[in-house]
């Protein structure tokens, strides 16, 4: 800026060229421009299935859904707010049930490294096991649909939290503890102001990873649980042969699940105080 | 950052200025136990014990600065952590004014080198922290008041409310003087409080621990490389042989006058002469580590 020889070519170079960001955006619509052109011209010349709706079908129906999203005609006939909210109730449950067991726990096992070594070929089997293993153990012990998904969420909501908690209390900085140390503070006064914010990062990061794969599964749930919800929806939605829906249905599941992922990135950075992950 | 701050008449009120504390290191040793189970064994991986400090015997009187030199991997920080009750001595004890130091405790400060500040909490939280730990029973009004006194004492007024990843490693070192003085100890450890600033910093901070020490006089014991660090600050030198089983070599006594300047430190007659000794002992004794180091991997 103090520079007057450099001043006036960059601001010529800045009217020239795009920032990298204005470049994304138009390759980004490029892109989508081609595939939405791509799938309606194969759709008009029966390139195909014949069950593949057009793209420019697609798109006004789901304009409809999302136009008006909090309709009820009915048990199977309901606006995608309220398939949504169902199943975001669902998960959000699950993993508040899998959370409140696996980050006290994960801390219980962090403090101990006895414990931790003891409870770990627990965790090393149990972790890999796809979620959806679960269900009918579920459906055997609750006898109960709805129950069975909550069970079946929140199953999979503590693995990740418990390993990253596990490991946050674990790699506390020691000079933290040195600090409370040399102070005098009690175990709990250590536990609560210094451990735990120490972890704080990793148990969010956890968290993170959890509710990411509990929206996953909890489709999967409720195409084999039924009833209601979003997953519910789509097989609702295929036995019917409206392929519009259930496009509408993935894209605004991935949109949830974005939105979901954004707002613990925002928790994450507010415990994180400059520290990376 | 201001330098110079008004502060004599706020600190004096902090009780018991002038500490009257007498530490004395009882023929201290430190042994660090090898590995013989038969777990090692059986990898082939056992190791002998490893003698870090024998019979170190230092008599330190109160209000005085006193600095410890030494070749790296000493023992410096085995002995500094053995004062602060972080870790145990082998055999010989600590005492302080005769009772024996068995774990940490708030009569002693330290300050860490790598600062050692909880990112989570500001610079107001951080040295709050402190003077809550130590004594919960101080009302909020009078610990805030207390946490200002120090934040203007290291000159960081303005920076309360911030957090340490936005200090630059000076400021971040200030918190962590205010943090150990705020709970007014009787003895300051410092582990080589400066060792991971730039030069220009570790000047500035240094003129700083002058400034601070003239008010407080508290017992200092300052682990260091510097030699012009040492001889700055320092009453009395102590000067730390090689490891293992690192010893006192000589206790080296600095008189020059107070207040002190690094200007003009270096006018008065002994510097020199002190200042060629110790370059001569540490260039000794790290000589004598790396030839044991080439030795040892031949």
């Amino acid at each position: 800026m103090a520079n007057p020889a450099l001043s006036p070519a960059l601001s010529r170079s800045k009217s020239i060229t795009l920032t990298t960001n204005q470049k994304a955006a138009l390759l980004f619509l490029a892109i989508l421009a081609t595939l939405l052109l791509v799938w309606e011209l194969g759709a008009r010349l029966q390139w195909f299935s014949p069950l593949m709706p057009s793209a420019s079908q697609t798109l006004i129906d789901l304009w409809g859904w999302i136009s008006d999203p909090f309709f009820d005609y009915g048990p199977n006939d309901k606006g995608i707010g309220w398939l949504l909210l169902t199943s975001l109730r669902r998960v959000l449950t699950g993993f508040a049930i899998g959370s409140a067991i696996a980050i006290p726990l994960g801390i219980l096992i962090g403090l101990s490294e006895v414990v931790s070594r003891a409870v770990d070929p627990f965790i090393q089997i149990l972790r890999p096991v796809s979620p959806l293993a679960w269900l009918p153990l579920g459906l055997a012990l609750l006898k109960n649909s709805e129950n069975t998904a909550l069970f079946v969420i929140a199953i999979t909501s503590i693995w990740p939290t418990l390993i990253n908690t596990r490991f946050g209390v674990q790699h506390v900085d020691p000079s933290y503890l040195d600090v409370a140390r040399t102070l005098g503070a009690s175990r709990w006064r250590t536990l609560t102001k210094v451990i735990l914010p120490a972890a704080a990062p990793y148990i969010v990061s956890g968290l993170r990873i959890s509710i990411g794969i509990a929206w996953l599964v909890i489709v999967a749930a409720e195409i084999l649980v039924g009833g209601s919800g979003i997953g519910y929806f789509v097989w609702n939605e295929w036995n019917n042969l409206k392929i519009t829906s259930i496009i509408t249905a993935i894209i605004v599941i991935g949109i949830v699940g974005l939105i979901l992922d954004r707002l613990f990135a925002i928790l994450q950075n507010w415990v994180a105080f400059g520290r990376k992950v | 950052m201001t330098k110079s701050v008004p502060i004599s008449a706020s600190v004096s009120d902090t009780a018991t200025m002038t500490s009257s504390v007498h530490l004395s290191i009882h023929n201290v040793s430190k042994v660090f136990p090898g590995q013989r189970d038969w777990m090692s064994k059986l990898q082939r991986r056992t190791s002998g014990d490893y003698v870090a400090l024998k019979d170190i015997h230092l008599e330190v009187e109160p209000n005085t600065f006193v600095s410890i030199i030494g070749p790296s991997g000493c023992g410096k920080s085995t002995l500094l952590n053995i004062i602060a009750g972080l870790s145990k001595p082998t055999s010989g004890a600590v005492l302080l004014n005769g009772m024996p130091v068995a774990k940490p405790g708030a009569d002693r400060g330290v300050v860490f080198q790598n600062y050692a500040l909880m990112p989570w909490m500001s610079v107001l939280e951080n040295i709050r922290f402190a003077i809550e730990t130590v004594n919960p029973k101080i009302p909020v009004a009078r610990q805030r008041s207390i946490v200002q006194e120090y934040i203007d004492l290291v000159g960081l007024r303005g920076a309360e409310n911030k957090h340490p990843h936005e200090l630059s490693g000076g400021m971040k070192q200030r918190v962590g003087i205010a943090r150990a003085l705020a709970i007014n100890p009787q003895i300051l450890l410092m582990d080589e409080p400066f060792g991971a600033l730039d030069a220009l910093t570790r000047g500035f901070l240094q003129d700083e621990v002058e400034r601070i020490w003239e008010q407080q006089r508290k017992t200092v014991i300052l682990i260091t490389h510097s030699i012009e660090e040492a001889l700055l600050l320092s009453d009395k030198i102590v000067m730390m042989t090689r490891g293992p089983a690192a010893q006192i070599a000589q206790i080296l006594d600095v008189p020059f006058p107070r207040p002190r300047h690094r200007e003009t430190l270096d006018q008065h007659p002994a510097y020199h002469e002190l200042k060629a000794a110790m370059e001569l002992h540490l260039s000794r004794e790290t000589r004598a580590v790396e030839a044991s180091r080439i030795h040892a991997e031949s």
